[in-house]
């Protein structure tokens, strides 16, 4: 295996690939062997890695057409579905495109939750991600352990919105249910659990000496050719490109919180596991920060709660709930556009909105963060060994139906 | 909410006549206007000014007046000041004739996003690499599916609803 040189990337046509005698065409996938819902094509020269195709699309459903089809409302459970360990910021990412649109925006407590619900999401995506980063590098003690670990968080989502995953806990004005009583100490008590879990991360995991051989200099991706391949979240900024949307275009109320943005200059594998892991310290501040200044006041925009009946507001008062009015169901925002950029667990997401005045939307269109990480696969493989392939695969999280839009 | 905002005039002078620059307050999207003729070399001109990364490319379809228009959307990751700015850079195409310039060779991270509006809207992006069809199955290629004239079946529970179908 001397003289192997890999290909340039090139974009011709599959028929018209002519590959020298020797080189071999595998599928990974797309029967989940370890690829997700996807298929990835892969020609090895020997053990090394020449070109990378992937074939997405396989749980492909129209998240857009779908979303055009229907009331405004009725396209939150579908924007969430596609990110399924990361819904509330896709439904934030929604929402705010929406609220734009109709000209009204969120009380501050209400933006406060969603800012306490979209980093619990973050904290679950991340520990997904590393999660399976564990299982794809053959390490099931990890998978185990980061899987348990989300489930402290998703009780707490639970007992808040009386979901595990989907919540739909944001709408357009504010969000469904307040914060139950207890909800601060239990959400404390699962931090501290998690800080304690990620220095034993750091011990079984991050420094585990297999780890560091596999992931080290493995599946490097430059700060510029990050930028120009324009991927997103985690991965660019573990190639040393300081943006977070967070930070550079703020939403919500996250001008209010005080946190960094933590880079790796490396742009390496294992550089892409360790972000995730700082980023979920950054994330446990974000929400004590937001338990220690949460506002009193109202979680639906005052003239949506002015229009609920008698019996609605005597609900919302005792019991903290906002049942959906008429109104909601109905939204037709004025003629214009609107877009948002949220920064969610895997990177941004994008949702561009038309509005022609009518009950549903003109045109709909996202655009989530594992869609535009693909060049992974075209840029980064190639020139790896084959057994580098789940390794930078697990590395970049990267989520088949997030990228499909399912 | 259309405006010639400061914003838009300074973008405005810097890609020169060829481009319509305003800024849409209400969304704080700067939208440039472009010939498909001077498609290239205001994307080129956009590059050059900081705009580095294509977040997304689609297109919007109006059977009635006959027209699609294709938007590029840009933004920055290298620039700070411009890393929370996002422009929008459309094209009016015919309907008759969706041909448009790709824009792979200015922006490479656009090149999934027009394959995928390639088969989901059928706008021939000339000089693209790789039109493949990405997201959609074999019976729908070719029926461009976001386009407005592509009606959805009726769900089933619609039709349970009005009494058209039997369980």
């Amino acid at each position: 295996m001397s003289n192997i040189t890999t290909a340039p990337f090139t974009y011709e046509s599959l028929s018209q690939l002519t590959m020298k005698e020797g080189v071999l065409e595998l599928q990974v996938g797309p029967a989940h062997a370890g690829s997700g819902h996807m298929r990835i094509l892969v020609w090895v020269e020997g053990d090394t890695v020449v070109k990378v195709d992937p074939d997405i699309g396989f749980v492909h459903r129209g998240v857009e057409k779908l979303s055009e089809d229907r009331l405004y409302v009725k396209a939150i459970p579908i924007v969430e579905r596609p990110n399924l360990v990361d819904t509330v910021n896709a439904n934030l990412g929604y929402i705010i495109a929406l609220e734009k649109l109709l000209g009204l925006e969120a009380p501050p407590r209400a933006q406060y939750i969603r800012v306490i619900t979209a980093e619990i999401s973050r904290i679950i995506s991340h520990l997904y991600g590393i999660a399976i980063y564990g299982i794809f590098m053959g390490s099931s003690t990890v998978f185990m352990w980061a899987l348990a670990d989300r489930e402290p968080f998703i009780d707490i989502m639970e007992e808040l919105t009386g979901a595990r995953l989907t919540y739909s806990h944001i709408i357009p004005g504010g969000v469904r249910w307040d914060l139950p009583k207890d909800f601060g100490e239990r959400l404390e008590v699962a931090l501290k659990y998690l800080e304690g879990r990620v220095s034993d991360y750091e011990k079984i995991w991050m420094n585990n000496p297999v780890v560091r051989a596999r992931a080290e200099g493995v599946g490097i991706l430059s700060g510029a050719k990050a930028t120009e391949l324009g991927v997103v979240g985690p991965n660019l900024r573990a190639s040393g490109v300081k943006c977070d949307v967070r930070k550079c275009a703020p939403y919500s109320v996250y001008s209010d919180f005080d946190f960094d943005v933590p880079t790796f200059k490396e742009g390496d594998s294992y550089a892409r596991l360790l972000i995730r892991v700082e980023e979920i310290k950054q994330s446990i501040s974000i929400l004590r920060q937001a338990l220690k200044n949460i506002p009193e006041g109202k979680i639906i925009y005052e003239d949506y709660y002015k229009r609920m009946t008698p019996l609605m507001k005597s609900i919302y008062d005792e019991k903290g709930r906002v049942k959906f009015t008429s109104l909601l169901t109905s939204l037709s925002p004025p003629k214009g556009q609107s877009f948002s950029r949220v920064e969610g667990g895997r990177g941004e997401i994008f949702f561009y909105l038309i509005s022609d005045g009518t009950k549903n939307p003109y045109r709909f269109r996202v655009v989530t963060p594992s869609f535009r990480n693909l060049p992974y696969f075209t840029h980064v493989m190639p020139g790896h060994k084959l057994a580098d392939v789940p390794v930078i695969y697990g590395s970049i999280d990267y989520f088949p139906p997030e990228a499909d839009r399912r | 909410m259309l405006a010639e905002t400061p914003h838009a005039q300074k973008l405005g002078l810097a890609l020169g006549g060829s481009a319509s620059v305003t800024e849409d307050q209400k969304a704080g999207l700067i939208e440039v206007r472009v010939e498909p003729k001077f498609l290239m070399d205001v994307s080129k001109k956009l590059k050059e000014l900081g705009f580095d990364h294509c977040v997304s490319v689609t297109a919007v379809d109006y059977p009635r007046e006959n027209y699609m228009d294709v938007i590029w959307h840009v933004s920055s990751y290298s620039n700070e000041e411009l890393g929370n700015k996002l422009v929008s850079l459309t094209v009016r195409i015919s309907r008759d004739e969706p041909r448009v310039g790709s824009l792979v060779g200015v922006w490479e991270s656009s090149l999934f996003s027009e394959r995928e509006t390639h088969e989901m809207f059928g706008v021939e992006f000339e000089g693209h690499p790789d039109l493949r069809p990405l997201l959609l199955p074999e019976e729908l290629l070719g029926k461009w599916p976001l386009r407005k004239d592509f009606i959805l079946p009726k769900r089933r529970s619609d039709l349970f609803r009005k009494g058209g179908a039997q369980p």
